[in-house]
């Protein structure tokens, strides 16, 4: 019973959520929305027993996600409102729902739902964290050591898309060259 | 003994492929030079073939390689050289060595001296396969090969209208009579399984009468065209618009004699069906008269050589028909060598005269062209068969033949015709050289042609002169495949009576048309009492044929062309630019999809997934309930 | 009342609606980023419940390489966008229609 009262509760909070990011005018409000909704999601991976995926979720997405949009935010000055060109609503939320229905009676299909098989059956014992860490460091071991590159990648490109100065490189510049910058930059300063 | 084989087949190919490296530059002289090189050594390894034959040796036989292996169909590359592709073979490389060295001479200030060359040696080449193959296929890619080559040496001067109309009415002629030849090779295999001829001709006596008649006559129709019988011949004159060397090589010596080589190569066939043989026999000897009296009149000199190629063709097929093969091919021998003289002949006079083509404008010339006026003579001597040229043996033995046969409406006709022949020619030969100088009036000076020249013709004046003494050995060789029949006359005296009453008849004739023309002093203009009469007419049109053609023919089928050429427009293009322009325009109307918009992408992106599971829907629930949809289909009676 | 299968499919599949139409909708693409952090997230939903209810942890491997993925992607994305905010002064997305066909 818990569980029920909790699922449609979250689920209930998520869809407002979600639905004010997309509809709202003002960015910021938008984005609040948006993080709030990632909380409520991780309250659902709580619920389904996945517990590190709801940490997760919580430090990744809330924290560092949206860290990320609130700075980003600040940087384009979307506080104000932003103005938004009518389009069709008929179109747009006609395919959408048609989209979601359709899936949904893929998913529901006797066929689909009941020949659905399970590859990696959960431990008895384990906890989830301790499950996970044994799946992801054997079979998911390549997939894992791809994401961290990728994700140092990412790292890299986004430091050198944003970064001021990029081609000039301080380690590369004896002590000398080093010093007659330092002047200029205090000439300019100072004059 | 294979490799002269090669030798005599491929030289000609090589020469035509060496030359057709030049035919961008101008004259060049070593490409004539390496070029009749190159076929006299063709001619050479004929002559090594014809010993090796003529000394009873095997016939060769080769298959270079295999062409078409489908089914029950075989048809290789093969070669054979027997007696009679040896003979042809013979006449042909020997006749185009010299007309090659001719037309270093002839063609010395052409520009298209190289193209020439390459032009006659693939020509040559052609000719070679044709004689040389050992199955009905070869036969006809050299037929094809033959008829194309001389489209483009009598079209040579293509600036000249009158030359490329020419090319083409021979070309298109001999494609219609290549029909009827094809239905007869399809005829043959259809019957006899096989294309070969040795194959074919042990398969035909067992088939009836009236398929044999068939493939007879489908096969005549085939070489009535390329031998330019009535009523395929009209284009052998209007051929006359190509360089002399080619008259000489082509329609004296080589391609019109590929349908008498047909005939003859077939004779198995044509013994089988003597009612057939009797009906070419007769149009032989139609065709002999008929040409002979458009010669009577006619004022272009090399027109009335050509008229006079045909009424010889007419004797070749009389020959054949009435079943003396060996005789045809005898008079096809002896006639290439004078025919292919006078020609050349011909040309020395037309390139002294500035390419003046009347004989009635020129006149005493033998005191300035000694060597051609000999040349001419005897070839003309030859021509109308007086003892002891070469003509008179193979002219009189067709005659015996058609008496012995008790063919005498054809022996009268082939009589008359000798008479005229003698008459026509004599005609030439005195207008052009005897006589006053006419051509003084028209300011010309004429020379003879150079030494080289005349030299190359000398072989041909020898033969003219000395082949009759072949004629033994050669029955001898070819009377294995060709029947041995020898005619006798019943009575020596009958014999006697019959050849020097020809030789008189002849001679009669002769003397006449020197009487006649000897002295002739004025050039008719078109006004005296004979030009104006209606046989004069008659024949100077040539019966009215090519203009009943032009007519009848021609002009209606251009309109139906014109017609269709409407339709071809309206429908044809119509549809395939529809076509076009519907993808054009279906390209341009959804264009506008890619707007570069990202809003609108995404929002075809969402409208694609959907189509997508749409189609997933509908799939699976058409595989869920297959059997419910295969009972409600079939109880639709679908 | 027992919450099965279905009812996460159902959420995970309003949620994904809910996140197209914002993609179709905004014009300003800092929020349509936001848009599809939605529908990354309802994708996860659909993995973990999945994966729950048939004892299967490749569900959650998944959701978990979809969240690293999708930080990465907002990664290079905010850096993308910043190149050309500093260019073009503005991100409007229908200033951005020079792929035109």
């Amino acid at each position: 019973m818990f569980e029920a009262v909790a699922f449609y509760l979250f689920a209930f909070l998520t869809i407002a959520m979600f639905f004010i990011t997309v509809t709202t005018s003002q960015a910021l409000y938008a984005l609040s929305a948006l993080a709030a909704g990632m909380i409520f999601i991780s309250a659902f991976f709580f619920i389904l027993g996945a517990d590190f995926l709801g940490a997760v979720q919580i430090i990744v997405y809330t924290g560092a996600v949206m860290a990320l949009y609130a700075f980003g935010m600040m940087f384009f000055d979307t506080t104000r409102e932003v103005k938004e060109k009518k389009g069709n609503k008929f179109i747009i939320v006609g395919l959408a729902t048609l989209c979601a229905v359709m899936i949904v009676a893929i998913f529901a299909a006797p066929i689909v739902s009941n020949n659905m098989l399970s590859l990696y059956p959960a431990l008895e014992g384990a906890g989830n964290t301790q499950t996970v860490g044994l799946v992801l460091f054997t079979k998911y071991l390549i997939p894992f050591e791809v994401a961290a590159i990728m994700l140092l990648v990412a790292m890299v490109a986004g430091i050198v898309l944003a970064g001021k100065k990029m081609d000039l490189s301080l380690t590369l510049l004896n002590a000398e060259e080093i010093e007659k910058m330092d002047e200029e930059i205090n000439k300019k300063v100072l004059s | 003994m294979e490799k002269y084989l090669y030798i005599a087949l491929f030289a000609p190919l090589v020469s035509s492929m060496f030359s057709a490296l030049f035919t961008n530059t101008p004259k060049k002289q070593f490409v004539g030079i390496i070029a009749s090189l190159l076929i006299f050594s063709a001619f050479v390894s004929s002559s090594i073939l014809l010993t090796h034959i003529l000394d009873g040796g095997s016939i060769v036989h080769v298959e270079m390689m295999t062409w078409m292996a489908t089914g029950n169909l075989y048809i290789p590359f093969g070669f054979v050289v027997d007696q009679i592709s040896v003979t042809m073979m013979m006449v042909v490389t020997l006749v185009s060595t010299i007309v090659h060295i001719y037309s270093i001479g002839y063609m010395d200030h052409d520009k298209g001296f190289n193209r020439f060359f390459a032009w006659l040696s693939a020509f040559v080449f052609s000719m070679m396969i044709l004689v040389m193959s050992d199955n009905f296929a070869g036969l006809f890619i050299g037929w094809e090969g033959v008829g194309l080559c001389s489209w483009g040496l009598i079209g040579f001067w293509f600036h000249k209208e009158v030359a490329t109309w020419a090319a083409n009415e021979a070309f298109i002629m001999n494609r219609i009579a290549d029909l009827g030849m094809l239905i007869g090779i399809f005829l043959i295999y259809w019957n006899t399984g096989s294309l070969q001829y040795d194959i074919a001709f042990a398969a035909m006596p067992a088939l009836d009468t009236a398929t044999l008649t068939w493939m007879g006559i489908f096969l005549f129709i085939g070489a009535m065209g390329k031998s330019a019988q009535f009523p395929l011949h009209t284009w052998l004159a209007d051929a006359m618009e190509g360089p002399t060397p080619v008259s000489a090589l082509i329609h004296a010596a080589t391609m019109v004699t590929a349908g008498v080589y047909l005939v003859i190569r077939s004779n198995e066939l044509y013994d089988l069906i003597p009612h057939v043989g009797l009906f070419i026999a007769s149009l032989g000897a139609f065709v002999a008269l008929f040409a002979a009296s458009m010669a009577l009149v006619n004022r272009d000199m090399k027109r009335i050589i050509a008229y006079s190629t045909l009424s010889q063709l007419g004797y070749m097929f009389a020959a054949a028909g009435l079943g003396a093969y060996w005789v045809a091919l005898f008079h096809l021998m002896a006639h290439a060598f004078f025919k292919a003289l006078l020609f050349l002949g011909a040309g020395n006079v037309m390139h002294a005269m500035h390419d003046e083509l009347d004989p009635f404008k020129m006149g005493g010339l033998k005191k300035v062209m000694k060597g051609t006026w000999i040349m001419m003579t005897i070839a003309s001597l030859a021509l109308a068969g007086i003892f002891p040229f070469a003509g008179f043996f193979s002219k009189d033995t067709i005659l015996e033949a058609a008496f012995a046969e008790h063919h005498m409406v054809i022996y009268g006709v082939l009589l008359f015709t000798a008479g005229l022949t003698a008459f026509y020619s004599f005609r030439l030969v005195a207008l052009i050289f005897h006589g006053e100088e006419r051509y003084k009036i028209f300011g010309i000076h004429p020379h003879e042609a150079y030494k080289f020249m005349l030299i190359a013709m000398s072989p041909l004046l020898f033969l003219a002169m000395i082949a009759g003494i072949f004629q033994t050995p050669f029955f001898e060789m070819v009377e294995e495949i060709l029947g041995a029949t020898e005619y006798h006359i019943h009575s020596h005296a009958t014999l006697l009576i019959m050849l020097v009453g020809t030789q008189m008849f002849v001679g009669l004739a002769i003397l006449y048309a020197y009487k006649k023309y000897a002295s002739w002093s004025s050039v008719p203009d078109g006004s005296s009492v004979i030009e104006n009469s209606f046989i004069y007419k008659l024949l100077y049109n040539q019966y009215y044929i090519p203009y009943g053609y032009e007519e009848y023919i021609v002009k209606p089928y251009n309109e139906l062309s014109a017609a269709l050429w409407e339709v071809d427009k309206k429908v044809v293009d119509a549809s395939v630019d529809g076509i076009a322009g519907l993808f054009y325009s279906a390209g341009e109307n959804t264009r506008d999809m890619q707007s570069g918009n990202l809003s609108t992408m995404l929002k075809w992106m969402v409208a694609g997934t959907v189509v997508l599971l749409s189609l997933a829907v509908v799939f699976g629930l058409a595989a869920r309930y297959s059997g419910e949809i295969m009972s409600i289909l079939s109880g639709l009676g679908v | 009342m027992e919450i099965g299968l279905n009812h996460y499919l159902i959420l995970s599949t309003i949620l994904f609606a809910i996140g197209l139409v914002g993609v179709m909708r905004r014009k300003n693409l800092l929020l349509l980023f936001f848009a599809t952090e939605i529908l990354l997230n309802s994708v996860n939903i659909a993995f973990a419940a999945i994966s729950h209810y048939y004892g299967d942890l490749t569900g959650q491997m998944f959701a978990f390489f979809v969240i690293a993925i999708a930080a990465s992607e907002i990664a290079v994305g905010l850096g993308l966008l910043i190149v050309w905010y500093k260019r073009h002064g503005n991100i409007d997305l229908e200033s951005m229609t020079s792929m035109r066909g």
